[in-house]
């Protein structure tokens, strides 16, 4: 109980799992402060859901350990499922129930008394009133996804574990969201979310970035660019088409990626780039400009990295 | 290529559903698995014209005349000796729990009349609750009579013979003296819509929840595998009860089928036999990856349990192995249960014996289920 009152929330070492012959997740140390956004990057299949079930005591971790709220992960996921609101990544609720009644429901389960006062407040508080008595299969995808993170807060979790809770939802609604995590976190709530977004990737507090089951980099977004140390040109102008195809043939040149009207020209080398480039930057009819590198960037520097790896290892 | 009818577009299709059929393998199960059973079981196991039918003998002269009907039973392939009762009461109790299809009475003074050519009867009592069953030895039993004397109406007894027989057989067809198909066939349907609702309804309640992704969700609350389970059966049972009370009411108002025995018994048999079927419905959801691999298993199931339970062709039609794997399913026993307690009007001490297996059963197929429930939440 001890780590219940300290700042760490989630404080867990080496978990490990295996699905037959595929190793979901290996190795994985995670440290989440309370109050703190920590965002779960990574592609799809990296492990991300496996992991986030295995901190609700959904899954039984192979081998690891660590806390959860306090509660050790593998004894105790009773108590971590009492405290914690598990978000699905697809809609989970009953299709042919309405919100009010999924509400209560659920409530019934985390054996809430005055039931009816905690959903009307719930409903109020996610805007949900109105629409209290349609069925949840009715909704449209942003109502749905509120419906669930409504459940999720129903009986006031300490933590917040959200598998892709945005995915398909649009960006009005979006915002809405994040607007609301944050204010979630405000008052001491702490939000596990896993996203492929980039621009939500920027609004948590801190990232981790998952592939193939292990966390290749962790800290706060600016922290996770600087470790890759990575750079990244920008230019405009004519012809980009033609430009990108003939970067791409560079050795120096890692990515190459294009958005709009500028093209975003990345590689793992400072001096070996400029060297590359220098050729192109005198032609006039384009403009060159160093900047800072994108998470996307470090994201995809981090897929290829692994995939170079795996390569030389095989 | 024709606007209409692209015959490469077509070929596509056909392709991707064959691909499609060869990737879900329990339909491609069904697909081999269906026809060769239900071969096995209508060209094997499935006779309307059953023999070597149980039955027992009250003889109250021990003569050689008896000795020779007996003889005469022995050798008709219709019926299968299987000894003697010592009274009357145990003679009813071998028809009412069906050890005996049929009891041979012969009455005290058998031999004498007959010697005196006054045409004695002797009294064939059958079980007839399933018409078929009997209608066939009923038939060649009067053709026995005339020749199972042959031999020893000789001399001078040798005119009794005549062309009417010696004796008269009397029939008494019990329980269903009209021989009413009905009353067969209504209250066994009770056991075949409780095993299609019972199995169905939960196996598809629970993976209904699995393909939608709320099982997950329901997990992830502090809400324990027992209330989950249990809480989702509960229902069923219910239904079930509305089920058999309807058929019940139905079977008695317009099939007028007699209810001779208590509802009570009838009632708990029900909800011992419910309990079964709720047990394989759940577990069959647990292996089951979507609702229509669900159904496909209820159908697996049923189709043996229709036919092989007695509730379609006699039991006793069917060769040894067929009956042992009929005995092993709920619902054969479950009919025995019924059309005993509403047409012999059994109590508990008929009951008793054919309940246990459909209890054995429920309880080796929840032990199965347990051990898979547990490998499907990690």
């Amino acid at each position: 109980m001890e780590a219940a009152h300290s700042d760490v929330v989630i404080d867990v070492r080496g978990l490990n799992k295996h699905f037959g012959d595929n190793h979901a997740v290996r190795d994985l140390a995670l440290t989440v402060r309370r109050g703190e956004i920590f965002g779960f990057l990574g592609p799809n299949g990296s492990g991300k859901t496996t992991s986030i079930r295995m901190l609700c005591g959904l899954l039984t971790p192979d081998s690891g350990e660590g806390t959860c709220l306090g509660y050790d992960i593998l004894r105790e996921t009773k108590e971590i499922k009492r405290h914690v609101g598990y978000m699905t990544q697809r809609f989970s609720f009953w299709e042919d129930l309405t919100l009010r009644e999924n509400l209560n429901f659920i409530a019934r389960m985390y054996g809430m008394t005055e039931r009816r006062r905690h959903v009307d407040e719930t409903l109020a508080r996610l805007k949900l009133t109105e629409r209290g008595n349609h069925l949840a299969g009715t909704l449209s995808g942003g109502w749905k996804q509120r419906l669930a993170l409504a459940a999720c807060l129903l009986h006031a979790p300490d933590l917040l574990l959200l598998d892709e809770p945005t995915a398909g939802v649009d960006p009005k609604a979006r915002r809405d969201f994040w607007d609301e995590l944050h204010a979630l976190a405000a008052h001491g709530i702490t939000v596990l979310v896993s996203t492929h977004y980039m621009d939500e990737a920027e609004r948590c507090h801190k990232l981790g970035y998952i592939l193939n089951g292990r966390l290749l980099a962790q800290g706060t977004a600016s922290e996770v660019i600087a470790s890759q140390a990575l750079v990244t040109w920008a230019v405009e102008g004519e012809d980009l088409a033609a430009l990108a195809a003939t970067l791409r043939a560079l050795p120096a040149v890692e990515q190459v990626a294009s958005f709009g009207n500028v093209l975003h020209v990345t590689g793992p080398n400072r001096e070996r780039l400029k060297a590359a480039l220098a050729p192109m930057m005198d032609e006039p009819r384009r403009q060159w400009r160093e900047v800072e590198p994108s998470l996307e960037d470090v994201f995809i520097h981090l897929m290829r990295d692994a995939d170079l790896k795996e390569e030389l290892t095989q | 290529m024709s606007q209409w009818f692209s015959f490469s577009r077509w070929l596509g299709i056909v392709g991707k559903e064959f691909i499609q059929l060869k990737r879900d393998r329990l339909t491609f199960g069904m697909i081999v698995g269906i026809p060769v059973v239900q071969l096995i079981l209508f060209g094997f196991a499935i006779n309307s014209d059953p023999k070597h039918l149980p039955t027992a003998a009250l003889i109250a002269d021990r003569g050689e005349f008896s000795r020779s009907i007996l003889a005469g039973l022995k050798n008709s392939s219709y019926f299968e000796y299987i000894g003697e009762a010592a009274n009357e009461q145990e003679s009813d109790r071998m028809l009412a729990t069906g050890k005996a299809q049929f009891v041979v009475t012969i009455p005290a003074d058998f031999s004498l009349r007959l010697v005196r050519g006054e045409r004695p009867a002797l009294l064939l009592e059958a079980d007839a609750t399933d018409p078929s069953a009997t209608g066939n030895a009923i038939a060649a039993v009067n053709q026995l009579a005339q020749t199972v004397l042959a031999h020893d109406l000789t001399g001078p007894l040798a005119p009794l013979a005549g062309s009417a027989g010696a004796f008269e057989i009397r029939v008494h067809a019990r329980y269903n003296p009209e021989a009413i198909t009905q009353y067969n066939i209504v209250p066994g349907l009770m056991g075949v819509i409780l095993t299609m609702t019972m199995v169905m309804m939960t196996g598809l309640a629970i993976t209904r929840e699995r393909e939608r992704g709320t099982m997950e969700n329901l997990l992830a609350t502090p809400a324990t595998v027992l209330e989950v389970m249990t809480g989702k059966i509960v229902p069923y049972v219910l239904i079930g009860l509305i089920q058999v009370t309807l058929v019940l009411t139905l079977a008695r108002l317009l099939f007028g089928v007699p209810i001779h025995g208590s509802l009570t018994v009838l009632y708990l048999a029900v909800l011992v036999f419910i309990a079964a079927n709720l047990t394989l419905g759940l577990t069959f959801s647990s292996l089951a990856r979507n609702q229509l691999q669900a159904m496909q298993m209820t159908f697996f199931f049923f189709l043996p349990s229709m036919l092989l339970s007695g509730f379609m062709f006699p039991f006793r039609g069917m060769p040894n192995w067929a009956q042992d794997i009929g005995e092993a399913l709920p619902l054969t026993h479950f009919l025995r249960v019924v059309r005993g307690v509403l047409l012999k009007g059994n109590g508990w001490p008929e009951v008793i014996p054919e309940t246990w297996p459909i209890a054995l059963f429920g309880l080796v197929v929840i032990a199965i289920g347990l051990r898979t429930f547990r490998s499907t939440l990690d």
